[in-house]
């Protein structure tokens, strides 16, 4: 099993589709979903390059980055829920009372 | 397969990591503990968390001259691991202080907030003595996470809930560019340690021209460079600034910019020397841009949380002109620096906190005005505060400065020292307005009778005297700073 760059070309793909999506949605909810988007491109990465590499290291990485994605959805999704109570909106674009 | 119990406590020294085990473990007690204080009593956590705070400092210390690794070589206990956890000690200390009479002020005092600042230095504390990626990214996502709920602490007030949405979407965001940048150096060395990545990245017959290896670093800076808020990665930093609560912001500017610059030397000069004719015009180019759009923003600012937040990107410029010259007289600038603007900026914050009433209406620079005749002490305290933060001798904030300049001066980096002398001559003007106000201006309302509550006053002694004694005698923290980075 030696495609690499095929799966390499493939996180590459659904890193930028999340990079993209991050920079044009206007919804909180869907910029967050395109944020783990990105993080499960990398993810992808450091798998293909831990079975390519025959190191574990890379596969235990993916825990992490698991775990802290989870931790972080936890915590975004409670600032959203403050936002909105406040706002009644999730609209990033709503979130302009501060402006130089 | 059987495990040597004794073999394995000697790769897992528990002592490298103490200081960060009596932090979380307070952290977690004070969780507990804070059900059972009714909400008029919280002070009683200030008091707590500085016990921690102060202990872990003591066990920091013990360990000076020390370097030793544990957790088979993820976390090391250095003499610049421990500088930089005393910045963070006192970064937090002095945020701990500084809270308590805010929150009871916007009435958002709940008992959380103090668990979570420990949290947060535990954090900063990993990204220091880190030399694992994987120790790394814990540690700052440690520390972002909890500054995220820092910068939205006050949930019932919109700008609060705003900057903290802003710092967390853009930083969720930098993560996920810092995550790829240390899949594809993981990929092209094979290994997560900090010390192997060197050794394989040095054996390299041709490094600069791996296409896959630079991606990957400057992916891995662009993640640190936007926690510092070095241009052009700042844009969430004055939004989330003005709209955090102030004690946070205060904390916000010192600590984590601070934990930035310790992972960013520990992975360009241990990490990527190799790679130094790449990264250092790169940084060139960023130090400039941030300390000029940093300062000449800074200039048209009247709301003083919003200019001192564009303050704090130009500083993070003038630390990044160390990290250019990259050599022992700019990084110990750097570490000098940190700790310097962790007590100037800190003290400016706790004035900018008691003059400030209850939800903060306006905030601007014109509510100084009078303060001078009316508390001529806190003016005096924030005069000192503000001249070091200007670069003026004999203030830490000046010898920063001078060895900053001085370091890429060694290098032969002439014009970034010229460019950086002329930015902090421009930034003397914001920072003299404010004291114009407080001097020369009269009062345009009655001014309230600022009361002082004792961990403000002693916050602001602290941060006086740390920011005057290393200006008259530098050598006393130098030292430390120059020992501190005797490894690269």
């Amino acid at each position: 099993m030696d495609n690499l760059n095929s799966y390499l070309i493939l996180s590459a793909v659904l890193f930028s589709i999340g990079t993209i999506g991050v920079l044009t949605r206007k919804n909180a909810i869907v910029v967050f979903m395109c944020i783990e988007l990105m993080l499960n491109a990398v993810n992808l990465t450091f798998v293909a390059f831990s079975r390519h590499l025959g190191n574990l290291d890379g596969q235990i990485f993916v825990f992490f980055i698991m775990t802290v994605a989870a931790a972080e959805a936890a915590v975004g999704l409670a600032m959203f829920i403050a936002f909105f109570n406040n706002r009644e909106s999730i609209d990033i674009d709503d979130a302009n009372i501060m402006k130089w | 397969m059987d495990i040597n119990v004794a073999q394995l406590f000697q790769t897992i020294n528990l002592n490298v990591i103490m200081p960060e085990i009596i932090l979380s473990v307070l952290g977690m007690a004070l969780l507990l503990v804070n059900v059972f204080i009714p909400s008029k009593s919280k002070t009683y956590l200030v008091w707590l968390s500085l016990i921690g705070i102060v202990l872990a400092g003591f066990t920091t210390v013990t360990g000076w001259g020390s370097n030793i690794t544990s957790f088979n070589g993820s976390v090391v206990q250095d003499n610049f691991a421990m500088f930089f956890k005393i910045i963070f000690l006192v970064a937090a200390g002095l945020a701990v202080l500084i809270s308590d009479q805010y929150v009871e002020r916007e009435e958002c005092n709940y008992g959380e907030l103090y668990p979570i600042i420990l949290f947060t230095t535990v954090g900063m504390m990993l990204m220091a003595s880190g030399t694992d990626l994987m120790t790394l990214f814990l540690g700052l996502e440690l520390m972002s996470i909890s500054l995220y709920v820092l910068a939205g602490f006050n949930r019932a007030n919109v700008k609060s809930n705003e900057a903290g949405m802003k710092y967390f979407l853009l930083g969720a965001f930098s993560t996920g560019f810092l995550l790829y940048g240390m899949a594809l150096v993981y990929g092209v060395t094979g290994t997560t340690r900090v010390a192997k990545i060197a050794e394989i990245v040095s054996g390299m017959p041709s490094a600069a021209g791996n296409t896959m290896l630079l991606i990957g670093m400057f992916l891995l800076l662009v993640g640190f460079l936007f926690k510092i808020a070095a241009a052009p990665f700042h844009m969430w930093t004055p939004d989330v600034y003005e709209g955090a609560p102030t004690p946070m912001t205060a904390f916000m500017s010192a600590g984590p910019k601070a934990a930035g610059f310790a992972a960013l030397l520990r992975l360009l000069l241990v990490a990527f020397p190799a790679l130094k004719p790449e990264w250092s015009d790169l940084l060139w180019i960023l130090a400039v841009l941030t300390m000029t759009i940093g300062n000449f923003t800074a200039l048209r600012q009247d709301n003083i949380k919003r200019m001192l937040a564009y303050s704090s990107i130009a500083h993070a410029g003038y630390a990044l002109v160390g990290l250019t010259a990259a050599n022992s007289t700019g990084t110990s600038g750097i570490l000098f620096y940190m700790l310097s603007y962790a007590f100037m900026n800190i003290g400016a914050f706790a004035v900018i906190i008691l003059v400030g009433k209850k939800g903060e209406p306006n905030g601007t620079v014109m509510d100084f005005a009078g303060l001078g005749r009316k508390h001529p002490l806190l003016a005096v305290t924030m005069s000192l505060f503000l001249f070091s933060l200007a670069g003026m001798p004999p203030t830490a904030g000046f010898i920063g400065k001078f060895y900053l300049f001085s370091g890429a001066i060694q290098e032969g980096y002439i014009w970034l020292a010229i460019i950086g002398v002329m930015n902090s001559a421009a930034s003397v003007y914001y920072y003299l307005r404010v004291m114009v106000f407080m001097y020369f201006k009269p009062a345009e309302e009655e001014f309230d009778w600022v009361t002082v509550s004792a961990p403000v006053a002693l916050s602001l002694a602290v941060s006086a005297a740390g920011t005057l004694i290393p200006g008259v005698i530098p050598s006393m923290i130098l030292q430390y700073a120059q020992q501190a980075v005797k490894f690269f």
